[in-house]
């Protein structure tokens, strides 16, 4: 034995890996089906309680707005951590979405039940479409080319005056009250989050992450990649449509903004806050970046500089993303020990 | 009756920008025969295999397998044919385990078909089966290598889990892009740079240089060509001395 010098020294230790496994020991003892529970239902229930919370209707708008991002967010983690696409293409889901909304409720008559399901997949056809000749393209490459769509399409609406050019359409029927415009967006960004947590899980996502990790080898495994990635694609868009359809119903507008850049921008921002790879991390990063630009509205002009003053504190202080820390905070445990 | 190869390969070209790579290089590959294919660095080995697999296209040529011109397939395509290749730099789904690394080629079209490694009808659990072709190519079943991330894995495993990805596929062939092993039954295309390891156990051996095929047939005939002695050390020494001034 080493005699003990009265210094000590912190202690790492991981939680067992069977705990983690989410397999037969999970449930094995309430503790450690506690271990695995609390953090979702934390967030569910948080997001749940989230709009009663809120002090004012400004507020609550603000929860829908954030939810919208956190859609896109979501869509991005996934398609650059776990496809090794990165796009860009927030603003032209957002868009394509809201437009489609907006003419099959105001020129169809649709009601909303119907006009979000169908803007949510025929969005995410029109963008799977649109992005298929980009497919083959990787890394900064795809990202330019889904950043340009989104400038085409706007051009495209506001030279030829279609679609109510720079005005817009107007008249979008509205959702019947803000309880059923909040819960259906929050319930929509929770269902998105486990499911795609659970679909990167399944054999059908380790296909995907064997298209980021090795293209090639999946080529030689005889897999086409232009299907997994237009798959990939369909989802993440799908997803953006989704938000761009709510967007439209909740402004009752859809209009060129909705092609606008922080659609593109602010979720890759959430993603980098909140913790790539993780799914979680970027909603958590909607859920700080969002309500931070509403009250940094006060600043009037100067308001972008401590955007980017916070951003850049976030990046530097916790370059690698909140979650990605408080999940290795929470799969380990530290103590003192004497040396 | 003549028995029609598996594997034919007519006079395929590759040129990169000014560079021939390949200089009309044709072969055929018997059933269950272990072919060889050697030649010096640059002599356009894993290019003829890029271009059989369509990971390339070539210039001119064609590639016909059981008759079947494949020529213009694409990769994918003639994986599911059971065409299968290996990668001469390995590099393994790394954010995977290596037993979640088969789970990909188990995902294809063509193992869903023939029921992965063992065959035998419908493909059960992807894992289980992916475990079972790890033991058989030497990852302990009890052991942790089988579940250790594929980053973490040394090369020697590296290597067998490339093959295990092929066999996965259930294959007719396997090219191998200098990797070392031996299989029965299948038939095998072996490309390799080292000639001693390869004369071991192949059949019949091609030798490229600069693109050109320049010698085929029983290992002992081709090391005793004296075209291929100089490709490979420059003088007219014998190939069963040591090589430790020539490549290797």
């Amino acid at each position: 034995m080493k005699p003990e010098t009265g210094e000590r020294r912190r202690e790492r230790l991981d939680r067992g890996i069977k705990v983690r496994t989410e397999g037969i020991y999970a449930i094995s003892s309430w503790e450690e089906m506690n271990y695995l529970l609390v953090p979702r239902l934390a967030l569910i229930v948080g997001m749940l309680i989230l709009p009663l919370a809120m002090p004012s209707m400004y507020w609550q708008r603000v929860i829908s707005i954030v939810c919208i991002y956190a859609l896109l967010a979501l869509g991005f983690d996934f398609l650059a951590h776990f496809v090794g696409l990165v796009s860009l293409g927030g603003a032209l889901f957002i868009g394509v979405g809201g437009y489609l909304a907006a003419i099959l409720n105001t020129s169809l008559g649709f009601p909303i039940a119907v006009t979000i399901p169908i803007a949510t997949i025929g969005g995410a056809i029109i963008c799977t479409l649109l992005l298929l000749p980009a497919l083959p393209l990787r890394g900064v490459y795809f990202a330019i080319v889904t950043l340009m769509y989104p400038l085409v399409l706007l051009r495209i609406i506001e030279a030829l005056n279609i679609l109510g050019g720079t005005e817009g359409i107007l008249g979008v029927a509205s959702f019947p009250n803000r309880w059923v415009e909040q819960y259906l967006i929050i319930l929509m960004v929770i269902v998105s989050l486990f499911g795609l947590r659970r679909l990167v899980n399944q054999d059908v996502g380790l296909v995907f992450r064997g298209v980021k990790d090795n293209d090639q080898a999946v080529k030689a495994s005889g897999l086409s990649i232009t299907l997994y990635k237009s798959i990939a694609v369909f989802i993440a868009s799908g997803l953006g449509c989704l938000g761009g359809a709510f967007l439209a119903h909740i402004y009752m507008w859809a209009g060129i903004s909705q092609f606008a850049l922080d659609f593109s921008i602010l979720p890759i921002a959430a993603t980098v806050i909140g913790g790539g790879g993780t799914l979680v991390g970027p909603i958590v990063g909607c859920l700080i970046l969002v309500p931070i630009s509403e009250l940094l509205r006060a600043f009037g002009t100067l308001r972008i500089v401590f955007y980017a003053l916070i951003l850049t504190a976030f990046i530097v202080v916790r370059s690698e993303g909140l979650m990605v820390y408080a999940q290795r905070k929470y799969h380990q445990f530290e103590r003192w020990v004497r040396v | 009756m003549k028995l029609e190869p598996i594997l034919q390969v007519k006079n395929v070209k590759k040129a990169f920008g000014g560079v021939q790579a390949l200089v009309d290089v044709s072969f055929s590959v018997n059933e269950g025969e272990i072919f060889g294919v050697i030649g010096p660095n640059g002599s356009g080995k894993t290019t003829l295999i890029n271009c059989i697999t369509s990971f390339i296209r070539m210039d001119s040529g064609k590639v016909f397998y059981r008759g079947r011109d494949i020529s213009h397939h694409a990769p994918h395509k003639i994986a599911n044919l059971g065409i299968t290749r290996t990668f001469q730099i390995m590099r393994p789904y790394y954010s995977l385990p290596a037993y979640k690394n088969l789970i990909i080629p188990l995902f294809s079209p063509r193992a869903k078909r023939t029921g992965g490694w063992r065959g035998g009808g419908k493909l059960g659990d992807r894992d289980a089966v992916g475990i079972d072709i790890l033991e058989e190519i030497g990852f302990e079943r009890d052991s942790f290598v089988p579940y250790k991330m594929a980053s973490s894995l040394p090369t020697g495993y590296l290597k067998r889990l490339e093959l295990a990805r092929c066999l996965a596929l259930r294959p007719e062939i396997i090219i191998c892009d200098e990797v070392f092993s031996e299989m029965d039954g299948i038939t095998l295309i072996m490309i390799e740079h080292r000639l001693r390891e390869l004369f071991r156990v192949a059949q019949r051996v091609m030798v490229l240089n600069f693109g050109e095929k320049i010698a085929e047939g029983k290992p002992e005939e081709v090391m005793e060509d004296e075209e291929v002695k100089r490709a490979y050390l420059g003088s007219d020494r014998s190939l069963d001395e040591p090589s430790e001034g020539g490549k290797g």
